[in-house]
């Protein structure tokens, strides 16, 4: 996908002029907000849960290698295949070699934001493989020509109507002629579209929210049972996954689906918890010939054991975007790029790079509500302001704001001239506001005057004053 | 416990020493009246705008110089979340590379409070003497609630105000859209974060809104006033100490 976050301000603008995107927005606070909070409110352990799920990240990126290799030779040795990509290119090769293997034309997917980082569904559709998306809302936008704005709710952008006109545009050929706009309806004509996919697939691709490395198994928690049909239908299974997803036990799942479902959804549990272990064996009644597992690193690797190995502890539960006043006001393709919210601000540098993605570590006040409900602790806004470090460093920050923070350091570092410089600032300001209490425009700070008055100095300032008193009273 | 009353290094903040004097002057009031000797040494900025544009050395260096001036009380007070979580949290983050520069940071922090939370947490004040005939909002500022947990203590303590009522606003712990550079970086997400602060606040009824921190306080009340509305905005220490008779936050005097 073509990367967008440069143009950050643009996207911006536009989102926030963009009626239909503001008002599905809405349905964050009530889908995803509250929720979560109800949830946590009823299990008086959740604390306790986040520290065990943050340590037992922690051990698991200490000890990735270990873990990596013990799943490989255990989907080994169930009959699966394990395949190695050091970058979006080659995890695409790896998926193409496999589907011409078994001269594949349709190929369902369940969700997978692996899938969208490296560009599958182009990559496959340029060498004449059809791509369908089977996750509802992965569907719709597929439909769309769209990609995901949430890691979870991919269509949280969209309301009702636009998904009536999406399906209105593209159901014709199955046979659907009038537009439904009943969520059920819109649900059962979806349901339909897709069961003829499901059996007409020759591979099913699949994330893997986590793999585990005492089984060689895959896991994926979806609420459609779609992930399913997509995995066992098929003759062949691909689970897309990361490096970081590894985690040593089922017991270490099942303590992450606790923290998962609670902090995405508010669920105790997803509706569907998929475990997939190698390929059909004799005995069992359905299930691939093929079980294939692409473990992508993609830069992972380089973050570990530097200042944003934290993050690979992230299991994309998404509360991070639920719950950052930035992404609901613009929504996750502003972000421009495929990980939006806190989670994407740190994530996207690392992968797309910090000059294409300067703007998103910095399009943050450090609210800190993002830490606060992230059910491993990673500490999102530390990890942004390291990447406003290296900006600065590299002197990627704009100039005009360099310079301003450079003149205000200069004096900052002077109390005398600091006291100086205050003193005329707070005359001046006055001066401007003359009787009103406030000023109206202020050429030097447009930003804020643009939208708001400032209010303006009372009058001398503290220092000034307190000079004073202390002179009164000696 | 010394006998001898605890001597309190105020850190009034660069907002509050430009913008916002009686802010320091009500805090120097409730710290005296709860038995504090007050004083305020030079001082400039707690270096926060530089930490949080990637600048680790300039933030650094006025990190020292805020070390420096404080090391001789017994505690440092800000009636700020912000800047006091800077101190608090943040300094001795900054001397990861320098063990004196570490400890000398370490012992500032643990002696670094918010002003409410120091009266109400550490020296115990559960009363002041204060009235204010009015229904007040409070909106929860990031960094003291997320950083500090300053969260009850401003309650407990408006409670006490005579002839205060409290109505609570809807999200009040969601960020205003302040966010220091943020709101000047980010003009038009800031404005809309403001917007909704200030929809919140106006449905509350309420006469006055409160909060901890006058970087929110300039925000919120710019974008009111700017919107027409004709709620008083103050700092909550204004409240607490009774400074109440001169204007509140971007409203004329009556005569100059």
């Amino acid at each position: 996908m073509q990367a967008t976050s440069q143009a950050f301000q643009r996207n911006v603008s536009a989102a926030l002029q963009n009626p239909a995107l503001q008002k599905a927005l809405k349905n964050i606070k009530i889908g995803f907000v509250r929720k979560r909070a109800a949830a946590v409110a009823k299990l008086p352990e959740f604390e306790l849960l986040r520290d065990a799920g943050c340590e037992l990240k922690n051990h698991v990126l200490d000890h990735l290698d270990f873990y990596l290799e013990r799943f490989e030779a255990k989907v080994i040795e169930s009959g699966g295949q394990v395949h190695w990509a050091r970058d979006a290119a080659e995890a695409n090769q790896i998926v193409l070699e496999i589907c011409r293997s078994v001269n594949a034309r349709l190929v369902t997917k369940g969700k997978s934001m692996i899938s969208e980082e490296i560009g599958l569904n182009e990559f496959l559709e340029a060498h004449g493989i059809r791509p369908v998306e089977t996750d509802l809302g992965e569907y719709i936008i597929q439909l769309r020509h769209e990609h995901p704005s949430h890691i979870i709710a991919p269509a949280v952008h969209l309301n009702r109507d636009q998904i009536a006109d999406a399906f209105q545009a593209h159901h014709a050929p199955y046979g659907f002629t009038e537009r439904r706009e009943e969520p059920r309806a819109l649900l059962d004509e979806a349901r339909q579209v897709l069961r003829q996919q499901f059996l007409r697939a020759d591979v099913g691709i699949t994330g893997a929210n986590f793999c585990v490395a005492e089984t060689g198994t895959t896991v994926i928690v979806t609420n459609e049972g779609n992930g399913d049909l997509t995995q066992i239908l098929p003759r062949v299974h691909i689970a897309l996954s990361s490096i970081e997803k590894v985690v040593p036990t089922l017991e270490d799942v099942s303590l992450l689906l606790r923290l998962l479902a609670r902090s995405a959804t508010g669920q105790e549990l997803s509706v569907y918890t998929t475990f997939s272990t190698g390929p059909r064996r004799r005995d069992d009644l359905d299930g691939p010939e093929q079980f294939h597992v692409v473990l992508l690193d993609n830069s992972r690797s380089g973050m570990l054991g530097g200042e944003f190995q934290d993050m690979l502890r992230c299991i994309r539960c998404a509360a991070c975007l639920n719950h950052c006043p930035v992404y609901g006001a613009i929504g996750g393709h502003a972000y421009g790029w495929v990980y939006p919210g806190p989670m994407g601000s740190v994530l996207t540098p690392q992968l797309i790079g910090i000059e294409v993605a300067a703007q998103l570590p910095n399009a943050s006040t450090f609210c800190g509500r993002c830490e606060e409900v992230c059910p491993v602790h990673i500490p999102l806004p530390k990890m942004m302001r390291h990447w406003r470090e290296r900006e600065f460093a590299r002197h990627l920050t704009p100039a005009a704001a360099r310079f301003g923070l450079g003149l205000w350091a200069f004096v900052a570092q002077r109390p005398k001239l600091y006291r100086l410089a205050t003193n005329l600032g707070a005359w001046l300001l006055r001066r401007l506001a003359a009787s009103k209490g406030r000023i109206r425009s202020l050429p030097l700070a447009k930003g804020w005057t643009a939208w708001r008055d400032l209010p303006a100095p009372q009058g001398r300032t503290f220092q000034q004053q307190w000079a004073a008193r202390r002179e009164n009273r000696l | 416990m010394t006998t001898s009353p605890p001597r309190v290094g105020l850190f009034v903040t660069c907002l509050i020493d430009l913008f916002r004097p009686t802010v320091g002057f009500a805090a120097v009031k409730l710290l005296e009246a709860a038995g504090c000797v007050v004083e305020v040494p030079p001082q400039t900025c707690c270096g926060q705008p530089a930490y949080n544009a990637g600048d680790r050395a300039t933030a650094r260096s006025l990190a020292q110089q805020v070390i420096a001036a404080f090391e001789p009380f017994n505690y440092v007070v800000a009636p700020s979340g912000s800047c006091a979580g800077m101190i608090k949290r943040h300094y001795p983050s900054l001397f990861a590379d320098d063990p004196d520069g570490r400890v000398r940071a370490e012992q500032l922090s643990a002696k670094t409070f918010e002003l409410t939370l120091f009266l109400n947490d550490v020296l115990g004040v559960e009363r002041v003497d204060a009235h204010y005939a009015g229904t007040v909002t409070y909106h929860d500022s990031c960094s003291g609630l997320r950083e500090l947990g300053i969260k009850a203590q401003p309650r407990r303590l408006l409670a006490t105000v005579a002839g205060l009522e409290l109505r609570e606003l809807e999200e009040s712990e969601v960020c205003c859209g302040f966010g220091g550079a943020f709101c000047v970086k980010y003009p038009e997400l800031s404005n809309r974060m403001v917007s909704d602060k200030a929809a919140h606040i106006l449905a509350t009824g309420a006469d006055t809104v409160l909060a901890g921190d006058l970087g929110c306080l300039l925000n919120i009340a710019g974008k009111l006033q700017r919107d027409g509305a004709t709620i008083k905005i103050r700092h909550v220490a204004e409240v607490l100490a009774g400074l109440t008779d001169i204007p509140a936050i971007g409203e004329p005097e009556g005569d100059e």
